[in-house]
């Protein structure tokens, strides 16, 4: 059966910490950094269930500063 | 498959609009200023605009817009946008030109400029963000604020008897023969974007169609004003701000002729 | 049509056939008496549908001056006209492209105030239309036209060092020469600038970002002090350079003048008989007449003091340009003001008796 998989390539430097993507994932791929933080001092988004991406772009799609880029490919 | 893989092979799903240049926004984190101006480049983009943009930019949060967005700005002083707008309308007629408010701007001190230049059926679009409160000076009360709640210049929660009603602008201009398009929107979720979006795009499309003014009236989020998390704000705002400013078209005579 | 057109026409008329024919692109306004003949005239000529010239009423003189920012901002030549209250009401906006480096024209067909005042001729926005009038440090270019043919010659004149420096240029007139009627040669017609000709005049406009250039940001905000300070020292040389460059006057009868009246606009016209009417009585008078108030005939009034024995400032108003004068003058000669209020015009026999008195 066809499946789609995901991934995102967040924008550390430019993320902001606000945490909306995390909430807008229905697969809880994305989560905040616990100490580590960026130049501005901001904890920022990264993946942490990879594997579940199915790449439908939720997060990037509420993300107010642009930083997530998402790529889908469909597998078999 | 590894992530990389996925990356290499696959589809770019998702990615900012060109048109948003890599400048880092200042608006405070999670603030819907952010996701709004994301819209608008990426309709601009798809329009295929770019280079017959010019936009005006308020006094507010969004004075910068002109930083983020690569078209021609003007920055307006604090609430004439619409002026600058009709005038550049009449004076380049095919020109894409919209307006980027807030609540303050538009529905305060703005107010005549906003309903004459609506009223006028000058062809342009203002996109207006309603977040209820004063963002750049610091939280005080907006003609959009609701009653009972509390920022800098209302701290015990805005009343009638000292503060009035909240001002409902976009249903005035649904009542504004001038107007074609007039719609309430939000960005808190994957759903409404994609409506928010539509909406921009109809707006944009009917101002170049000579059909009449637009407004595009976004219910936002002011996380740091409001004093909550950008989660906990989206949820205030579904279960206080909607149930007064009501989402969806009020009015849209583009499609009839 | 022919180019030259000899008419019969009141100030105001003039400069809305001026602006018709010096190409203007838009004017924006609100009625105010004295000056709703321009807007009316412009109404009546519809030139949208010869030269293609935009004419909108707005909804008041606030929204006027910033429909005039937006299209000056666009490269356009733009103006708007009021009278002294409504010119009050446009401070915010005259202050925002002087900030932002905007050609534009605006015309103050002045009445007397304070406040409502009257609708009667006064020269009494002296100080707000030479010394800023709205916040910041900034100049306008004005003009002070004393008859209705220099009431269409300033309009071309305004356009051209309004463009020449990204400054908005101001026409100031009063009651007196905005209503009166005189014979008046109309300037040839001009062509609107084309688009092509805007982009490549203006590379700074808001056009759109035709062949994909830069984007064009018109805006007065800095929030960097130091940015700031820079943009206000380059803005600042360049009224260095206005002053040095662009002063006009008019010199009458000042040859064997024992004294000198300084007067602009209605006042000079005024002054001109008071010249004839002392002059038949044996006292020496000459006419220096500032026709660009700012930048102010400095130089000029300083060479004066040198030459007669006292100055007059006739203005009709409680002494404004007089503060002028005296700065140039530095202590060197006797420096009298005279001026009526109220709407009042001083008639020439009281400024020969003013004359005879003072010095």
């Amino acid at each position: 059966m066809a499946k789609m998989k995901g991934a995102t390539v967040v924008d550390t430097e430019r993320c902001k910490g606000c945490n909306l993507c995390v909430v807008a994932c229905p697969l809880d791929v994305l989560a905040l950094t616990g100490k580590e933080v960026n130049r501005k001092g901001y904890n920022f988004a990264h993946e942490v269930l990879a594997d579940t991406c199915t790449g439908c772009a939720s997060c990037a799609t509420v993300c107010p500063d642009g930083c997530i880029t998402v790529y889908r490919l469909k597998t078999e | 498959m590894t992530r990389e893989e996925i990356i290499e092979k696959g589809q770019v799903v998702y990615k900012k609009p060109a048109l948003l240049n890599d400048t880092p926004m200042h608006y405070c984190p999670g603030c819907s200023h952010g996701v709004v101006h994301k819209l608008v480049a990426e309709v601009i983009e798809e329009m295929g605009m770019t280079d017959k943009t010019v936009a005006i930019s308020p006094v507010g949060c969004a004075v910068f817009a002109y930083k983020y967005i690569d078209v021609d700005w003007q920055e307006a002083a604090h609430g004439r946008a619409p002026a600058l707008a009709s005038a550049v309308k009449r004076l380049w007629p095919d020109r894409l030109v919209f307006t980027y408010q807030g609540d303050g701007d538009l529905a305060c001190i703005g107010t005549a400029e906003t309903i004459h230049a609506l009223n006028r059926a000058e062809n342009i679009t203002i996109i207006f963000i309603n977040n209820a409160i004063y963002g750049m000076t610091g939280g005080q009360m907006a003609p959009t604020t609701l009653l009972g709640m509390k920022t800098a210049t209302c701290p015990y929660g805005r009343e009638v008897s000292l503060h009035g009603y909240p001002l409902k602008m976009t249903e005035i201009a649904a009542t504004l023969d001038g107007t074609c398009y007039v719609t309430r929107q939000s960005v808190h979720s994957v759903a409404a974007i994609n409506r928010a979006k539509k909406a921009i795009r109809k707006a944009f499309e009917y101002s170049m169609q000579g059909k009449g003014s637009n407004l595009v009236e976004i219910v936002s989020t002011c996380n740091s004003g409001w004093k909550m998390s950008p989660e906990k704000a989206n949820k205030w705002m579904e279960e206080n701000m909607f149930e007064f400013y009501h989402l969806g078209d009020l009015k849209d005579t583009g499609a009839v002729k | 049509m022919a180019d030259q057109e000899i008419t019969l026409m009141k100030g105001n008329e003039a400069i809305a056939h001026a602006a018709i024919r010096c190409g203007c692109d838009g004017y924006f306004g609100y009625p105010i008496t004295p000056q709703s003949e321009v807007l009316e005239t412009l109404a009546e000529q519809k030139p949208w549908e010869t030269t293609g010239m935009v004419v909108l009423q707005a909804e008041s003189e606030v929204s006027s001056i910033n429909m005039v920012y937006g299209g000056a901002s666009s490269g356009k030549k733009v103006m708007t006209s009021s009278s002294s209250p409504g010119v009050s009401l446009m401070q915010e906006g005259i202050s925002y492209m002087a900030g932002a480096e905007l050609p534009a024209l605006i015309v103050n067909v002045m009445r007397g105030g304070p406040g409502l005042g009257t609708i009667q001729p006064s020269q009494s926005d002296y100080f707000q239309a030479c010394k800023g009038g709205g916040h910041g440090d900034y100049h306008l270019i004005v003009l002070a036209p004393a008859s209705v043919q220099e009431m269409a010659d300033f309009v071309d004149l305004a356009f051209t060092l309004a463009f020449r420096y990204r400054n908005p240029a101001m026409i100031l007139a009063d009651g007196a020469i905005g209503q009166m009627m005189e014979k008046v040669v109309l300037p040839p017609f001009k062509p609107r600038r084309t688009e092509e000709e805007i982009i490549k005049e203006c590379p700074w406009a808001t056009t759109g970002r035709i062949g994909g250039r830069k984007p064009n940001i018109i805006t007065s905000l800095e929030l960097r002090s130091e940015e700031m300070e820079i943009i206000n020292l380059r803005i600042q040389a360049k009224y260095r350079e206005i002053e040095a460059k662009e002063v006009r006057y008019e010199e009458y009868m000042l040859d064997d003048a024992d004294y000198a009246i300084v007067a602009f606009g209605s006042a000079a016209r005024i002054a001109k008989k008071s010249i004839e009417i002392a002059r038949s009585q044996g006292i020496k008078v000459g006419l220096l007449r500032p026709i660009t108030l700012w930048p102010f005939p400095t130089e000029e009034v300083k060479s004066l003091a040198g030459r007669v024995n006292g100055i007059l400032s006739l203005e009709i108003n409680a002494g404004q340009m007089v503060e002028d004068i005296r700065l140039a003058v530095e202590g060197k000669v006797p420096v009298r003001h005279f001026g009526r209020l109220g709407g009042i015009i001083p008639d020439p026999d009281e400024v020969v008796e003013v004359l005879k008195s003072s010095f």
